[in-house]
């Protein structure tokens, strides 16, 4: 392994994070504390209680989750897409460097941002309500592996995009619906039977119910379902990039 | 010498089926500056690029240092640099911060002594801070030749170097080319002037449409495929040639106060003494004589014509 590459490319990715400090902490503080303000004092003062947690801490992973997910998918993709778009993959593609180096170098840098996000999400999440975490470890580990995966998605959606509206369209038309649709502010029980058969095929709903458990201790489908989902969906993630660059596909003609 | 790079029937078809290289084989020897000439889309950039890694060769192979850069592609690149044709940085970044990168991207511990001096070479140290956005476009360049001299490459690509910037990077790029040289570095270049082949490569080499037509030593180009012009210059002009002369290939310059005359040095024999001999016949009265010998420019109109025919 060339690990001097792995860290260089993190450095370097991290950099641009760094540079934009301010806008990338404040955006995050400002999104929760309206998303309080509208669902937590709005509707929560209707809804008072679902599965005996108050509505403004029970929609805290959710709101982490949502958060989490789109920044690993945006950082991951624009950081593989920008190098492609303004030609430095050249250096890339000509280092000493095997895809594994590269992927942990981006996604690592994505993931990274995007824990960053979701720890600021957490903290100021906690100004609000009362926060309690049943399983520390697990909710640590389910915050691990959706930045890591979520931006190896992102990775390999950077790969494909050919310009900037499709860097844009998976986030937005896939993966913002199904993180709304996946329980992130209510829970599968309250939806009517039907809905809460053709929910399951949401694998977001997967996660969420998994980080919520390590919450609460409560879950809409079996932890060890979510670990599994989440870890066959990185597993599958590693398999299209390594595909990609065995192939060379849209980066190596 | 050993050779440092192998090329051997090197093909390459772009996905449109365009044959961009059409069995390209090569031996480059270490220390020597070669340099490739050739017009707009004779195929130069698609064979150092499959050379370095960013293009997949259709078929054939090559080695550096021995090492194949397909099964062996972490050896082989950790000892090539490349300067690209198309100028491509990251704007938002520092000038000292993308060279570093490219050093740790090859996998080299950090040295910034040694950026230091390459920068400073490259009279770049004044704008490290700076935005690569905030630099003019030979600056640009100069960053691209400090990025692939970072890791300390033992086999150097410039990819047209000199297209587009001023004389005095051009200038400092020779003498930077002279100098790696020095250190025993492998310098690969292809260039539209070949003022520049001229001035500093060791061999040329001649790119047409996706084949090699020659690789020659420089010098051996020059006099092999040479035609050397011979001007005599009179010291009173004359409004005619002379019957005398009227057998020789000549033409009347100068208003009539020079004649030239054309021969090629691969000939047997060049013709000068019958010639002279011939203008003393004639009555005229020499003032000077000089001879030149054609450009690499002249050759090389001559094989890529010659090859279109
Ligand atoms: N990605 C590509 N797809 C298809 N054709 C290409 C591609 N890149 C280059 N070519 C074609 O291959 C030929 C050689 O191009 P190139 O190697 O860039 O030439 P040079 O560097 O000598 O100007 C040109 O005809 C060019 O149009
Ligand atoms: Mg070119």
């Amino acid at each position: 392994m060339n690990w001097t590459a792995v860290a260089s490319i993190y450095r370097f990715e991290m950099a641009r994070f760094f540079r934009t400090l301010m806008q990338s902490f404040m955006s995050p503080v400002l999104s929760t504390s309206l998303y309080f303000v509208v669902f937590g004092a709005a509707i929560g003062s209707r809804i008072d209680q679902v599965e005996g947690i108050d509505y403004g801490a029970f929609i805290v992973p959710g709101l982490i989750m949502l958060s989490v997910m789109t920044q690993a998918i945006s950082n991951a993709s624009f950081g593989i897409y920008f190098p492609k778009f303004i030609g430095t993959i050249y250096e890339l593609l000509s280092a000493p460097v095997n895809f594994l180096e590269i992927v942990l170098g981006y996604v690592g840098a994505a993931a990274t941002k995007a824990l960053f996000i979701g720890v600021v999400i957490l903290a100021t999440a906690s100004l609000f309500v009362d926060l309690t975490i049943a399983h520390p470890i697990a909710m640590v580990l389910f915050m691990l592996l959706t930045c890591l995966s979520f931006a190896l998605l992102g990775f390999i959606i950077g790969i494909w995009a050919g310009n900037f509206e499709q860097l844009q369209l998976v986030p937005l038309m896939i993966v913002t619906p199904l993180v709304f649709l996946g329980g992130s502010f209510y829970s599968i029980s309250m939806l009517p039977p039907i809905w809460q058969k053709i929910t399951l095929f949401n694998p977001v709903v997967y996660l969420i119910s998994g980080f919520r458990w390590a919450f609460f201790d409560t879950a809409d489908v079996p932890v060890g379902l979510s670990l599994m989902a989440i870890g066959g969906f990185t597993v599958a993630c590693m398999a299209v990039i390594w595909w990609i660059f065995k192939t060379g596909w849209r980066i190596r003609s | 010498m050993p050779a440092i790079l192998t090329i051997r029937d090197l093909r390459k078809s772009y996905s449109g089926g365009f044959e961009a290289l059409k069995g390209v084989t090569l031996d480059i020897e270490e220390g020597e500056i070669l340099a490739l000439l050739g017009p707009n889309g004779a195929g130069k950039t698609t064979l150092i690029s499959t050379i370095c890694g960013i293009i997949t060769p259709s078929s054939g192979s090559v080695t550096v240092g021995g090492h194949d850069i397909i099964n062996d592609f972490r050896a082989a690149r950790s000892l090539i640099g490349l300067v690209p044709q198309e100028i491509n940085l990251e704007p938002f970044e520092t000038v000292w911060n993308t060279v570093r990168f490219s050093r740790g991207l090859f996998g080299k511990s950090r040295n910034d002594a040694l950026i230091e001096d390459i920068l400073r070479k490259l009279s770049l140290w004044d704008k490290r801070k700076n935005r690569i956005m905030e630099l003019s476009g030979g600056m640009k360049r100069r960053v691209l030749i400090a990025k692939a001299l970072s890791h300390e490459p033992r086999v150097l690509f410039l990819d047209e170097p000199t297209a587009g910037v001023d004389v005095e990077l051009r200038k400092d790029m020779w003498n930077i080319v002279a100098e790696l040289k020095a250190t025993g570095v492998t310098i690969i270049l292809t260039t539209h002037y070949i003022e520049e082949a001229e001035a500093i490569a060791d061999r040329v080499g001649v790119i047409n449409a996706g084949a090699l037509l020659l690789v020659e030593e420089k010098e051996n180009l020059m006099t092999r495929m040479g035609k050397k012009q011979l001007e005599v210059q009179l010291s009173a002009p004359v409004a005619a040639l002379p019957e005398e002369l009227a057998h020789h290939d000549l033409q009347l310059a100068n208003g009539g106060g020079a004649l030239i005359y054309t021969y090629d040095t691969r000939g047997e024999r060049t013709g000068i003494t019958a010639l002279l001999n011939d203008v003393a016949q004639a009555g005229l009265v020499l003032a000077d004589v000089q001879t030149r010998q054609s450009s690499l420019e002249d050759i090389f109109v001559d094989l890529v014509s010659g090859d279109a025919a």
